[in-house]
């Protein structure tokens, strides 16, 4: 799950790290006000969506006087704001984060991720803020430096001064620096974090250690036990059909073609998806409605399907295990009497009992194409598109 | 000598009277899994389809000597019971459940290091299909049936797709050594290099099929593993060529965040390490039995 800049900062903020002076808005009189509150002579107005790579965009103002914070704000309120990572649909913009305006001397990257080759916590900084990690990796890759947390203690004010003297930070801000760091890292393993990034994280001419951007996403996983944070997220920044889907226990992701699936497990959903793409087709979704395919499951992957308007086709492929084929048709033939379908229907079943349930769809006055493998289940529904 | 269980293993359920547990147990001693009793807090004493229940796993262990385990327990209490398991001296745990949070596992994994290499348990998992050696034993949730009793070793992130693989050998007439799902979480309890290790010296399996897919240096690191040490052959497929960089595709480990994380790029980096790759899902089973035919 993912979270917005002002939130992450304001969770940060309460585990040491600094952030500048800011408030967040929904309306131009109050940013006004809020520019004012904060008080300065500089501000930026920063548009609050789920994507990195704002400024870029447009997404981020600075502004000289309040009046034109007023006018940024209602620039940017209620307009989607494309980045080269929220797709080409954008984002929509709802909140405004009006913040002051920050003298750098110097930006910095810090990150922490879970680090897939070692299994544990992994802190990442760079003396090349601002730039993308990725960037980072593939540009400066000499500049980045490591520090693995151990779980068992957290992370040690030595790993901190160690990755702070590596920065080139000067010895009078070296404390402050591994506090930020160790904020950082405290609120990582305690709060179920997948990935806190702070970029830039600045020194200031005034000698201050500043996160000035901030991103935090957590493990949906373990939102049971982290009620605050599940809070904080923000509906209005995923997908309409993936929400739906998360409401209701499916596993969803919208994709661009036009042949929709519905699939039992996740490993065969990708096969799936990859066997209609080297027949020649485009997957509009991926959409695995767990190992069980239950029934109730079924009808709701099919009102899925039909909310998206580019479906031309539907492939339905189930690996029937322990619930059967039969039982799966059944399910099937109960949904499509609840649903009407206007495109296609190729449906592939396999496993325990795969005549019984295809003779069930057979003898339903279920109107279809039968499929038997994989290969054929993909080549069918790119058939069908014509 | 199967890897990692055998027709003998004396097997706990953890989580054995819930709904869950009781189902799979059933389905698993009706297989013919030598299942001993099971474990549920507060339900000591009792017993459940015929055999004992106990409160603890050590007291499981003690009473019944069983070495194996398999979790039924809801997610959030999921990391307590492989510790207990491992502390309680179980030597091969499989973890089912879906949705236990990564800082879990991580911590499960130090725990973990307490114990020497010759004591530590295995874990397999979780959110997997959990391992059958057909003929023998099973130790998880899949359709037994579909195994035909053979010699090729599989290992697979996916349930649903292993299955597959399996039903496809099958319809070729090629049975199964031994098959384990892995898992689709970021952090697991086992590797496809700790699995594909075992599979190397089972005079059982002749050849190795390897089910991954996107997300994360695991199926590379056992294609290195295999160039380096292996003389069996693997067959590799990587699932996920359609998956748009940065989403999560159901499994929380099915994410390309980083360069090699991709289908394409796993592909050709397990093509370096001299793998077969099946081309497609449709062709895991013909792709196998080509590798066999070359023997």
């Amino acid at each position: 799950m993912d979270i917005h800049e002002y939130q992450a900062k304001e969770i940060l903020s309460n585990f040491g790290v600094t952030i500048p002076r800011g408030g967040i808005v929904y309306s131009p009189e109050t940013a006004e006000n809020k520019a004012r509150e904060i008080g300065g002579s500089k501000w930026v107005v920063k548009a609050q969506i789920h994507s990195g790579a704002r400024g870029k965009a447009g997404g981020i103002i600075i502004c000289n006087s309040p009046l034109e914070v007023a006018q940024a704000t209602d620039k940017l309120l209620g307009k989607k704001l494309v980045t080269n990572q929220t797709g080409p649909d954008g984002k929509i913009i709802n909140r405004i984060y009006i913040e002051e305006a920050t003298d750098i001397e110097k930006e910095l990257y810090l990150g922490l991720v879970f680090d897939r080759s070692s299994e544990s916590i992994m802190v990442v900084a760079s003396t090349e803020g601002g730039m993308s990690v990725e960037e980072i990796a593939n540009e400066k890759p000499e500049t980045i430096i490591r520090s693995k947390i151990e779980v068992a203690v957290g992370f040690q004010n030595f790993q901190a001064r160690e990755l702070a003297f590596g920065l080139g930070i000067e010895p009078e801000l070296i404390r402050r620096a591994s506090e930020t760091i160790i904020g950082c890292a405290k609120a990582f393993s305690e709060l179920d974090a997948t990935m806190v990034e702070v970029n830039p994280l600045v020194i200031s001419k005034q000698k201050q250690i500043l996160a000035l951007d901030c991103k935090m996403s957590f493990d949906n996983n373990a939102m049971f036990r982290r009620d605050k944070v599940s809070e904080l997220r923000d509906k209005t920044q995923e997908d309409e059909k993936e929400v739906y889907a998360s409401d209701r226990g499916l596993n969803y992701v919208s994709l661009e073609g036009n042949i929709g699936n519905i699939i039992n497990g996740a490993g065969l959903a990708m096969a799936s998806m990859d066997m209609i793409k080297l027949a020649g087709g485009e997957p509009a979704n991926f959409l695995d409605v767990g190992g069980g395919a239950t029934p109730e499951k079924i009808v709701k992957a099919f009102r899925l399907i039909t909310m998206d308007k580019k479906v031309k086709v539907i492939l339905v492929n189930i690996f029937a295990g322990i619930n059967r084929c039969d039982w799966v048709a059944e399910g099937i033939v109960q949904a499509l009497e609840k649903i009407e379908i206007k495109v296609p229907l190729v449906i592939r079943l396999a496993g325990t009992n795969v005549e019984k349930g295809n003779k069930i769809l057979q003898d339903s006055n279920l109107n279809y194409i039968e499929a038997n493998t994989l290969e054929d289940a993909a080549n069918k529904a790119v058939a069908a598109l014509k | 000598m199967a890897v990692v269980i055998q027709k003998d293993t004396k097997i706990l359920i953890q989580g054995f009277t819930g709904k869950m547990g009781t189902f799979h147990a059933d389905e698993m001693i009706k297989y013919g899994s030598n299942v001993v009793g099971g474990v549920t807090p507060g339900k000591g004493g009792q017993k459940h389809l015929d055999r004992p229940v106990f409160n603890t796993v050590k007291d499981a262990v003690k009473h019944t000597g069983a070495t194996a385990s398999i979790l039924f327990v809801p997610p959030a209490f999921a990391a307590d019971s492989a510790m207990e398991a491992a502390d309680a001296g179980i030597k091969t745990c499989v973890a089912i459940v879906d949705g236990i949070p990564s800082h879990d596992m991580i911590r499960i994994k130090r725990y973990m290091r307490r114990y020497s290499r010759k004591e530590k348990m295995t874990l397999v998992g979780p959110n997997c299909a959990g391992i059958i050696s057909p003929g023998k034993s099973m130790l998880g949730i899949m359709p037994g049936h579909i195994y035909k009793e053979g010699r090729v070793g599989i290992i697979s992130r996916s349930g649903t797709l292993g299955y597959e693989a399996a039903q496809q050998l099958k319809n070729l007439n090629i049975g199964v050594s031994t098959s384990v799902g892995i898992g689709g979480d970021p952090i697991n309890g086992s590797s496809f290099r700790d699995i594909i290790e075992k599979f190397e010296t089972d005079d059982e399996t002749d050849v190795i099929l390897m089910i991954g897919e996107i997300g994360g240096p695991q199926e590379v690191a056992a294609g290195e593993f295999a160039k380096e040490n292996m003389k069996k052959p693997v067959v590799g497929y990587i699932a996920g060529l359609t998956a748009p960089k940065g989403r999560v595709m159901g499994h929380a480990g099915a994410i390309v965040s980083a360069y090699g994380e991709s289908a394409v790029e796993k592909v050709e980096l397990l093509k370096e390490c001299g793998l077969t790759i099946s081309k497609n899902p449709s062709v895991m089973g013909d792709t196998v039995k080509e590798v066999l035919s070359r023997k």
